[in-house]
């Protein structure tokens, strides 16, 4: 397989806080990659330096065999690398619809009918198509989570970053992301997810990373990774503050 | 499924706008020459806060400035009309350009700057471009300069119909200005530029370049601005660095009516146009009194609607005269809301 992403000891620390040191992974196309590790480790950081809204410290980002590191984040977005913020952003004074429009037509290229239907397809499949006239300022946070999801499925990505998306959904929403997302993985693309809710992540994911204090910690199968024991410390640590 | 832009409202708008339009280009007909020269005052006035709201209310370009294009645009004009002898009509065109041309070396610079560093950077511009007006001889320095009879003839003969020209051309300036900015915001730029207005990090994240989107509305704007600025001036006859780059006239005036209009919607400006000039018609005489009245006005609505007049009527109605917004349409009837 194809490697679509690699990270080469990229670092980055807001003064005396350091969000990622020198961390390295790839990522394989087609693979579905989580992220797990406890508050304040660095994780939206990780995603903030992949996507290029944070410039790193040291070290280089690799997409689709280019060397990204210097690329703007409109650039990477348009060459293929979408996200979900975990702190969602939407376009509040745009409806649901136009939010995703955005994404079809800013980051996907696609113009007119085709950008329309991009659109109307994604929004069946993330269930927000009834809200499609909604301002979406007007959501509730699930729904703004759920948009977030949409838009950046509209930007018709090859890597999709994926921050903390299934928290505060009942088990059949649960359930209903997992599938989706599965479905996701079916057209060829490739994923990081970032999840607290590990019994959704482990339905999808072939391999985690532990990130603690910005630091790659573990890496591997997903069943040995929770059996860890660096996993197992952390976690006593996830569950007392979640 | 079906995705529609227009609506009732819309529809309605337009045909209602096309009369009013048309009744205004029979204007000369039938209004006296001070209220003809009051409404090309109104048109230029909507030209002004439309471009202005397009800076910053969709761009978030907030520029406390833009007496720097209404003073070039003036200067342009009385420059290529007294200097070059270009023909008044083609000199207001020429003037556009020439503002949009010198908007894209100020754009570079002051493009470095952030939030009230850049407000900042943009009254500096106007500031040096009003020196530069001051120091500039051919043009009558300090004191400025007037448009000489010889060259105000070549416009026509008569008065009334030097007059109704200018009516006619402020008429147009304004629904090329409104039309610009509808066209923009409704192509595929306007949905990038409406974006940035919601939330630049959302907006990069998803492809929009940031700083190619603003760099095309400033010089846009530049440009158009300096053309109302050479049309203000073919009104006044008369050009001197002070009037020419007056922020309170080409700046503070149109930040109000954008504000209590309703900035980042193409109806506000021109609703808070329409209010600004009952205020200065029914209260001028008072002199101060006027502006502190305007003030109190200014600071009402920002506190009781910081989305201003026509986004109060907005969110009570939903009526939108410019139809921008996308509709989905023929959602299953279950799930509509
Ligand atoms: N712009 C910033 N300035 C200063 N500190 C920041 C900034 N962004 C994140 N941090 C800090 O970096 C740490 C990691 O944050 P984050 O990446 O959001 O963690 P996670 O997503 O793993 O919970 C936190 O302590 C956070 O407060
Ligand atoms: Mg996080």
């Amino acid at each position: 397989m194809a490697e679509v992403l690699r990270l080469e000891g990229v670092s980055k620390s807001y003064g005396a806080v350091i969000v990622a040191d020198a961390q390295s992974w790839s990522l394989e196309a087609g693979e579905a990659l989580g992220v797990i590790g406890p508050n304040g480790a660095g994780k939206t950081s990780m995603f903030n330096l992949v996507t290029g809204t944070v410039v790193p410290n040291a070290g280089r980002i690799w997409f689709d065999g280019q060397d990204v590191t210097g690329w703007p984040a409109a650039r990477r977005c348009r060459a293929g690398i979408a996200r979900s913020f975990q702190v969602p952003q939407p376009f509040g004074g745009m409806t649901v619809f136009e939010n995703a429009l955005v994404a079809a037509t800013q980051g996907a290229g696609e113009n007119g009918a085709q950008a329309e239907a991009t659109c109307l397809d994604v929004l069946e499949r993330t269930g927000l198509l009834p809200k499609a006239n909604v301002l979406a300022k007007g959501l509730t946070l699930l729904e703004r989570k759920r948009l977030e999801l949409a838009r950046a499925l509209c930007a018709r990505p090859k890597v999709l970053l994926l921050d903390e998306i299934a928290g505060g959904l009942t088990e059949a929403e649960c359930h209903a992301l997992v599938a989706s997302i599965q479905d996701v993985r079916k057209t060829g693309v490739s994923i990081v997810w970032i999840e607290h809710v590990v019994h959704a992540l482990l339905a999808v994911v072939d391999r985690l990373i532990v990130i603690d204090f910005g630091r790659k910690i573990a890496e591997g199968e997903p069943h040995a990774i929770m059996e860890s024991r660096e996993v197992k410390e952390i976690y006593l640590g996830i569950e007392a503050d979640a | 499924m079906q995705v529609t832009r227009s609506s009732p409202a819309s529809r309605a708008a337009a045909v209602i706008g096309l009369l009013i339009v048309i009744g205004l280009v029979a204007a000369p007909w039938w209004a006296g020459r001070a209220d003809l020269r009051l409404m090309g005052e109104i048109f230029l006035y909507v030209s002004l806060a439309t471009l202005w709201n397009l800076l910053a209310g969709y761009a978030g370009l907030v520029s406390v400035g833009q007496q720097a294009y209404v003073g070039f645009g003036g200067y342009a004009f009385f420059a290529l009309t007294m200097l070059a002898g270009i023909p008044i009509l083609l000199a207001l065109p020429l003037a556009a350009v020439a503002g949009a041309l010198v908007a894209i070396p100020v754009a570079t610079l002051i493009f470095r700057l952030r939030g009230a560093y850049f407000a900042i950077g943009t009254w500096v511009v106007a500031e040096v471009f009003r020196l530069i007006a001051a120091q500039t001889p051919a043009l009558g320095g300090g004191s400025g300069a007037s448009l000489s009879a010889d060259i105000v003839k070549t416009l026509a003969d008569s008065r009334d119909l030097r007059e109704a020209i200018a009516f006619w051309l402020a008429l147009g300036v304004m629904i090329l200005t409104v039309g610009a900015a509808f066209l923009i915001l409704r192509s595929r730029r306007g949905l990038a530029l409406t974006a940035i207005r919601d939330n630049e990090l959302a907006a990069r994240s998803l492809g929009i370049d940031i700083w190619r989107t603003k760099f095309f509305v400033y010089v846009v704007t530049a440009g158009m601005t300096s053309l109302v600025g050479g049309l203000i001036f073919l009104q006044k006859l008369r050009i001197s660095p002070d009037a020419a780059f007056s922020a309170n006239d080409w700046t503070a005036f149109v930040i109000f009516i954008v504000v209590i209009g309703g900035i980042g919607t193409l109806e506000g400006p021109i609703l808070g146009t329409l209010i600004f000039f009952a205020l200065r018609e029914t209260m001028a005489e008072l002199g101060t009194i006027y502006l502190i009245a305007l003030g109190v006005v200014a600071i009402a609505v920002m506190l009781k609607a910081p989305t201003g007049l026509w986004g109060l009527i907005r969110a009570r109605t939903g009526a939108e005269l410019f139809p921008l917004s996308r509709r989905v349409t023929g959602l299953a009837p279950m799930s509509r809301k």
